[in-house]
């Protein structure tokens, strides 16, 4: 089955979002459009871990969204594994669903308050509450098995965001979007999760997109960083490439304003 | 006289359980000064601040410690009085600009009710005020921006307007509380400058709550580390980042980003640490007599 799958496992080209802008509607005629991507190309090989940077309003969560298609794009090419899902049907999409998991920023609001986590886990599996799948993604989250008749409330902000990866990794999916899955947690909380994600990816052979405004957690994780602004990319390079020699004056810009645990290093 | 805020042997329960939630926090925050309050979610960091600030929840309750605003303890004066004091002498800077503003009313009114309100203002004088205040954290069109509804303005102009509403009554003291952690790393390093600069020109004590060693890094002189309502460490900015004393306090370090150092950076606490400090917490415990007098 292997030898039949793509090198890469998405092909982006010249993606466009655009929007009806009301703000800006005339009393009568079609509203203006507002391009939120305006022709993004990339590609992710399998296996690979990318990160996609940019300041809040940079498109950064709509090419996510895009992405596992909660969103659909205006016009371009969006190859999964050599088929192009751009303009697939609910329908026609609901074969691939399970293959493309996505991971929320907010674990609280993106767990329902009235399932227990096995349930939460269960529920895309279509599967009972005893199943071994279940016990198997909290195993590999690093949760106790009596976790999964906890209540998401009774749940610390790391554990939370833990059962958003079980739900997502017990599909066994190829893919993952993680949509700024640290940034409610606290320093602690946000290196289990990053290091628990790091390993996933490399246990199950996961290809993970991995969406942030912080580039500093982006430099352990990625082997490839896109920097979008304003829905455009600025530049696409290799981690270390990124960090060591930034092409771009935004890139510079979001690398300066890291605040480096140093007292010595001023702004 | 010592410090401008001096809390001393404070200690909070939550009322029905009896969970602790602060153990004997000694802080002393002389005037000018910004300290750092570090530690995870649940630690008490932000309890300390609500303290100072007079907005415990209901259910929590002092047991014992006094805390000092300007040489006056806080304990011991009537709740009306309480409220004039704090809110002449201190003020907050919140974590998440958009509910801390009320959806419904203008910007104008939001900044200037506590100073007619609770200092006794007239109103065109409070007016004047806030436009200067405005101007001073950099806001185009004061005028017209008081007219506007809080949804009309981008995360990181809310947070300036907070910044301004904190400063209007030239308080002495500021609290603020993971001022930044909405926002994006770029409005991040402006509004902590803006912090910075508006601290150092008015000379305002500021308590500085978060959770990012990053950002203490940049803002405060001192730090206190919080564990389980306990301060584990008491230095300065410094001494911490050259070498922190406590175990848990270098984990925590450790935990932190550093994408200069992608290899030593972001180790996940180790159970040994947490449970060690666990222990030491619960030993201080033990010598912690629930109606013994107030230290100091």
């Amino acid at each position: 089955m292997a030898d039949n799958r793509a090198d890469n496992i998405f092909e982006v080209s010249n993606l466009i979002v655009d929007v009806a802008d009301m703000t800006r509607k005339p009393l009568f005629g079609p509203a203006p459009r507002l391009e939120i991507l305006k022709g993004v190309s990339f590609t992710i090989p399998r296996g690979a871990v990318l990160g996609i940077v940019g300041g809040s309003g940079s498109g950064k969560t709509t090419l996510g969204r895009t992405m596992v298609r909660l969103t659909e794009p205006s016009s371009g090419r969006m190859l999964f594994d050599g088929h192009d899902i751009a303009h697939l049907s609910d329908a026609a999409m609901r074969p691939l669903r399970p293959r493309i998991q996505m991971i929320f920023q907010d674990p609280l609001s993106s767990l329902n308050p009235r399932l227990t986590v096995g349930r939460t886990v269960a529920a895309p599996l279509n599967a009972r509450a005893n199943d071994s799948r279940i016990r198997e993604a909290l195993e590999h989250v690093g949760l106790p098995a009596d976790f999964a008749r906890r209540y998401p409330h009774e749940l610390s902000g790391g554990q939370r965001q833990r059962v958003g990866i079980a739900r997502a990794i017990a599909m066994r999916p190829e893919f993952i979007l993680a949509d700024e899955i640290v940034s409610g947690l606290d320093v602690s909380s946000q290196a289990q999760v990053l290091m628990l994600l790091e390993k996933l990816v490399a246990e199950l052979g996961l290809t993970l997109a991995f969406i942030s405004h912080d580039l500093s957690v982006i430099r352990r994780l990625c082997s490839r960083v896109i920097v979008l602004r304003s829905g455009e990319i600025v530049e696409d390079a290799a981690t270390a490439d990124l960090f060591e020699r930034p092409q771009h004056a935004y890139t510079r810009e979001l690398l300066d304003a890291i605040p480096t645990p140093d007292p010595s290093v001023r702004w | 006289m010592s410090g401008f805020l001096e809390i001393r042997g404070l200690s909070a329960r939550l009322a029905g359980t009896g969970q602790r939630l602060l153990r004997s926090v000694d802080i002393s925050l002389p005037a000018g000064s910004v300290r750092g309050l570090v530690g995870e979610s649940g630690a008490g960091k932000s309890m300390i601040g609500k303290a100072v600030l007079g907005v415990l929840p209901k259910a929590v309750e002092i047991i014992e410690g006094e805390i000092l605003l300007d040489g006056q303890d806080l304990q011991k004066v009537s709740p009306g009085e309480r409220r004039r004091l704090i809110g002449a002498k201190a003020a907050l800077i919140p974590q998440d600009p958009l509910t801390a503003l009320n959806p419904s009313r203008r910007i104008g009114p939001q900044i200037t009710d506590r100073l007619v309100d609770i200092l006794g203002w007239t109103k065109a004088r409070a007016a004047t005020r806030a436009l200067e205040v405005l101007a001073e954290v950099s806001i185009p069109e004061p005028e017209r921006i008081m007219r506007l509804y809080p949804h009309e303005l981008s995360g990181g102009m809310r947070q300036r307007i907070l910044i301004a509403s904190a400063f209007a009554a030239e308080p002495k003291l500021i609290v603020a509380d993971e001022p930044t952690t909405a926002l994006d790393v770029t409005v991040q390093k402006q509004i902590l400058k803006l912090i910075s600069e508006l601290q150092a020109r008015h000379g305002t004590a500021l308590l500085f709550v978060t959770h990012d060693l990053g950002v203490v890094s940049k803002v405060c002189d001192t730090l206190s580390v919080l564990y389980a309502g306990k301060v584990v460490e008491d230095t300065t900015v410094e001494r911490f980042f050259a070498a922190p004393q406590h175990a848990y306090s270098s984990a925590l370090l450790a935990a932190t980003p550093r994408h200069t150092d992608p290899a030593s950076s972001l180790q996940p606490v180790p159970r040994v640490v947490l449970d060690a400090v666990a222990a030491e917490v619960a030993a201080s415990d033990s010598v912690w007599r629930p109606n013994g007098g107030a230290g100091g």
